[in-house]
């Protein structure tokens, strides 16, 4: 271990980079705190305060990462019914309590509360919040304001609207209108665009700056009003003075009432249940490989919450979209958490009175993509994968949800569960009999090597000791998890084992479940046996014509290969450019004879939830004979002028100062780089076309454009790798 | 304490389907330990039952088998209990019974009464077989508990007599020992790092406890340590069934109060859930 000292110098190191994603952070948390707050019926200027005070309480207190903390999308079903049934005043009430629940929960460990809810009764009701936020939101995007009893109505209504937007005749009107399906389509395609310079901006700040820019054109320029109506715009965002002058009164009155209670215990177990999902999935992607502290992060989020609710503010949770930009951003430590906090007071003190000039339907069509995102058909489709009684919990949890509430919706899809369960297994006395048992084993075999062994049953209802036993296994050891003893095993256990599977497999460890093969020929375990083998693709011929061209070039280079998806993409891991994403699959594989040069067609993601972006691109990777030092080279440019801002180190090379000034050279190692980097080689990447050029010691990853490359591009690309190779040599 | 051993064995007998693999086990049992059978029956004397008896134990008999039939009418859990006392049993065999359509072992109800208040050693059998199956792998607790030196001595002392090739103790080491809650990277490191200790701990303690054993016990035994964390008296179980042993040896329960049945802990999950043949050291 490291003395402290060097500990922070490092982080004072990591400061800049911090800064910069924590700035990036805080131009997507500023619409879509807006948005969030105004979806709850809370004042617009509520969700910023919960991004504040959440930032800066849960940066210094909280125990993960990299993780951003704010105004989450999932409360918003249930802080509506707060407010509405409550009232403002004692919503505030409410969503204190419900911050006390949450510190308590922390105390009590109970970090593993996420683990007691069947998965599939969990992407229930996250669709059915999705629908919640689509529902109402769609129709003030079209600017349609209506009224309707609960979300089912709203949903009826969508074509209604969609048809009387197509008639408007106030021009205020349809001037909102279209801005809310421009700003939808801006959602929808920013991540088809794979611009550097346009993804500097995160699409919802796109929306508020050409929006706010619309505004001031008709202004300054047209000498005009602002042709939206004025009910459509945004309002009631106090300056700065306003804010921190008028706290909101916080009314404890109906402290004895039990729908306040039920308010505060839906606040609460939503909170959590968002905050401890969202910092799974987060924890996925830090680059550094590090394990939060889930139970200290609740303690900082409900102290938050209690904060934010004194202050005007709503629940503070973790969230998950703009944790994934903040990777994406290089946001190293909770620091960028505060910065992205501190941005966010910058914007409400420079920029107040120019937020009121967002248009409602721009900031509500966020909204509605972030809804269609929780309740996309994909969700619906995957469930489906999996299992048909799958399906029936996901649909029975998303419509009582949608019908009666979060808590009865939640609680309905953990009953189908056990009933299906208990159904499948033609009795109770599985359950009844092994539930309390302390069902898992595990031991070290040899060195580095984990035994786990579970009996009787696994599924939601005892997977956390199964999880337990795990966590205790550092990441970078072998793992065997043993279900010969168990006869049954359900789709939550199964999903949550891959999950441990892929984190394993990402630091280096081994991960592996057996024992299940006789639960395959048993069919008694509809649930482990659709996990395990999935339907094989029959229909695999059938090529398509770049496949078929690039089997042809196969041919007549004297290559192999295999359109199959491989799957076992580890050998990329190493690679600094995958750190913050996840590899799907590659595809289309290209090698030669000796195996040392492969070319494949890639499909990896960045980000997660709205940030997600699905990127396919054809990368040569070659296997090196010597080690060479770890480095990055790119074409310089405006974008890697800012990283470089950010803190990122270009070097330079003396003599060669052509290629110093357009090449980007990134590394640890700078001595050892600079020693590498002969004329020869030098001279090679000048007088050849821009490739981006990534090292990890003993194999070089090369890359022209993020997105697939042509036939014509895969010969050139093929051809630049043999020839660095032998420069290289 | 000195190791004791099993001069006499008692097995309660009835007239069931099993009472032939019971009676078979018991005598091979009494050979190899070299010691007297008595076989203990709830019921009126009669001369059919006797003759029944002596019928079954025919084969044994023309080797010289030392032995002893008891009858007795009465409440069978005071009765075979009574008699052990008398007689002085050393080691009292119990069958198991099996769980319907599963391969499941659990002592049924008189058994485990007698089980909990047994003074001698109790062997639990899950298949009493007319045919002798030989008893290779031998897994014994490695306890801290002032009662595991006399175990893990018995179980030499068995092996030793069973022929069994292998011995695996395990140290069950409660994770409240660890005293370190995994959380994140910091705390998981100090976790390792305390159940490594505890672990070297343990082993030096077992090593110690073998090499007091007489070695005549130990040679040909091949002999290996396992540090399990987790729960006490079910992981052992789990472990045993795991490594497909074929004898369990364990400490006797110390006093059982009714919460303990009412929350089953250590033996008490054993009992429910027989992964093998156990043996229980008093």
């Amino acid at each position: 271990m490291s003395p402290k000292k060097n500990n922070f110098v490092g982080f004072l190191k990591t400061i800049p980079k911090n800064i910069f994603s924590g700035f990036v952070v805080s131009l997507i948390a500023l619409p879509l705190g807006l948005g969030l707050a105004m979806a709850s019926d809370a004042p617009p200027i509520a969700g910023i305060i919960t991004a504040i005070v959440g930032g800066v309480l849960v940066s210094i207190l909280g125990g993960s990462h990299v993780t951003i903390t704010g105004p989450g999308n999932g409360m918003v079903g249930v802080l509506l019914v707060a407010i509405t049934t409550l009232g403002l005043e004692s919503a505030y009430a409410a969503i204190i309590c419900s911050g006390v629940l949450v510190i308590i929960l922390g105390f009590l460990r109970l970090g593993k509360l996420a683990n007691f809810f069947p998965s599939s009764a969990i992407q229930g009701m996250l669709a059915a919040i999705g629908l919640i936020i689509l529902a109402k939101q769609f129709h003030i995007m079209l600017a349609h304001r209506i009224t309707e009893e609960d979300t089912l109505d709203y949903l009826l209504k969508i074509p209604f609207t969609i048809n009387d937007a197509m008639h408007y005749t106030k021009p205020g009107l349809i001037y909102a209108a279209i801005i809310g399906v421009i700003s939808f389509g801006i959602m929808l395609f920013y991540s088809k665009i794979r611009n550097k310079y346009l993804q500097l901006i995160p699409a919802p700040m796109w929306i508020v700056i050409l929006s706010i820019g619309f505004s001031y054109y008709f202004e300054f320029i047209v000498h005009e009003k602002n042709p939206i109506d004025t009910s459509y715009m945004i309002s009631g965002i106090p300056d700065i003075q306003t804010i921190i002058a008028e706290l909101p009164i916080i009314d404890f009155s109906k402290i004895g009432e039990p729908t306040f209670w039920a308010s505060v215990i839906a606040l609460t177990l939503i909170a959590s249940i968002e905050s401890l999902l969202s910092i799974k999935a987060v924890d996925k992607l830090d680059p550094q490989k590090r394990r939060s502290n889930v139970n200290r992060d609740l303690k900082a989020l409900g102290l938050a919450s209690v904060g934010s609710g004194f202050l005007g503010g709503l629940n503070v949770v973790t969230v998950i979209a703009r944790s994934s930009v903040n990777v994406n951003n290089g946001g190293s430590n909770r620091s960028s958490n505060f910065f992205h906090a501190l941005f966010l007071v910058i914007f409400i003190v420079l920029f107040s009175t120019q937020l009121q000039r967002i248009p409602l339907p721009a900031l509500m069509a966020i909204l509605v993509y972030t809804g269609y995102k929780l309740a996309s058909p994909d969700t619906v489709r995957k469930i489906f994968s999996i299992g048909k009684e799958q399906l029936i919990i996901f649909f029975v949890t998303l419509f009582v949800t949608l019908k009666v509430g979060l808590i009865t919706g939640i609680t309905s899809g953990v009953v189908v569960t056990l009933i299906i369960h208990i159904i499948l297994n033609k009795g109770v006395s599985l359950f009844a009999r092994n539930l309390l048992k302390p069902n898992v084993l595990m031991y070290e075999e040899g060195f580095g090597n984990y035994y786990v062994s579970v009996k009787h049953f696994c599924s939601f209802l005892n997977f956390y000791k199964l999880k337990e036993n795990l966590d205790a296994i550092p990441e970078n050891q072998d793992v065997i998890v043993d279900f010969s003893l168990c006869e049954f095993v359900d789709h939550t256990v199964m999903e949550s084992l891959h999950d441990y599977q892929e984190l394993f497999t990402k630091r280096d460890g081994h991960f592996e479940v057996v024992g299940l093969d006789m639960h395959d020929t048993d069919s008694k375990h509809p649930f482990a046996l659709r996990r395990l083998l999935p339907v094989p693709n029959l229909i695999k011929n059938n090529l398509t014509k770049r496949q078929a061209t690039i089997e042809e070039l196969a041919k007549d280079y004297e290559l192999k290969y295999s359109a199959k998806k491989e799957k076992e993409t580890h050998f990329l891991d190493h690679f600094l450019f995958f750190r913050t994403k996840k590899i799907n699959h590659i595809y289309n594989q290209l090698s030669n004879s000796d195996g040392n040069m492969s070319l494949f067609d890639i499909e990896f993601s960045e980000g997660e939830f709205i940030a997600k972006e699905v990127v396919r691109s054809t990368m040569l990777h070659i296997n090196l004979e010597q080690q060479i030092p770890e480095f990055t080279l790119d074409r310089e440019g405006f974008l890697e002028r800012v990283y470089a801002f950010a803190g990122f180190k270009d070097i330079p090379i003396q003599e060669h100062s052509d290629f110093s000034r357009r090449f980007f050279l990134l590394g640890e190692d700078e001595a050892g780089i600079k020693k590498f980097f002969n004329d020869d080689l030098i001279h090679f990447f000048e007088s050849n076309p821009y490739y981006h050029v990534e090292s990890n010691g003993s194999s070089l990853l090369v890359f022209g454009k993020e997105r697939l490359a042509s036939i014509k591009e895969i010969k050139v690309l093929f051809d630049f790798g043999k020839r660095l190779k032998q420069v290289n040599s | 304490m000195a190791l004791k051993p099993f001069k006499t064995i008692g097995i309660g007998v009835t007239f069931s389907p099993n009472l032939k693999a019971n009676i078979y086990e018991a005598s091979r049992l009494s050979f190899m330990f070299q010691s007297k059978l008595v076989l203990i029956h709830v019921g009126e004397k009669t001369s059919e039952k006797e003759s029944e008896f002596q019928n079954i134990l025919e084969p044994f008999l023309t080797q010289g088998l030392n032995y002893e039939i008891v009858f007795k009418p009465g409440n069978p859990v005071d009765v075979i209990l009574s008699i052990s006392d008398n007689k002085h049993v050393d080691l009292l065999i119990l069958g198991a019974l099996q769980r319907e359509n599963f391969l499941k072992y659990y002592v049924g109800s008189i058994a485990r009464k007698i089980t909990r208040q047994a003074k001698c050693s109790v062997l639990l059998l899950i298949k009493p077989a007319a045919e002798r199956i030989p008893c290779q792998h031998i897994v014994v607790n490695g306890l801290k508990d002032p009662k595991t030196k006399q175990t893990i001595d018995t179980a030499f002392y068995v092996a030793h007599q069973l022929k069994s090739g292998r011995i695996t103790i395990v140290e069950e080491i409660n994770q409240d020992e660890v005293d370190v809650r995994v959380d994140d990277d910091k705390s998981m490191r100090k976790a390792t790092i305390v159940k490594e200790r505890i672990k070297l701990r343990e082993t030096s303690r077992i090593k110690e406890i073998i090499e007091n054993i007489p070695v005549e016990h130990t040679t040909d035994i091949t002999i290996k340590s396992q540090a399990i964390f987790g729960k006490q008296g079910y992981s052992i179980g789990h472990y045993a069934q795991i490594v497909r042993a074929d004898l369990l040896v364990m400490n006797a329960p110390s006093k059982m109060t009714f919460w303990d049945r009412l929350f089953p802990h250590d033996i008490e999950h054993i009992l429910t859930e027989l992964p093998t043949d156990v043996l229980l050291i008093q």
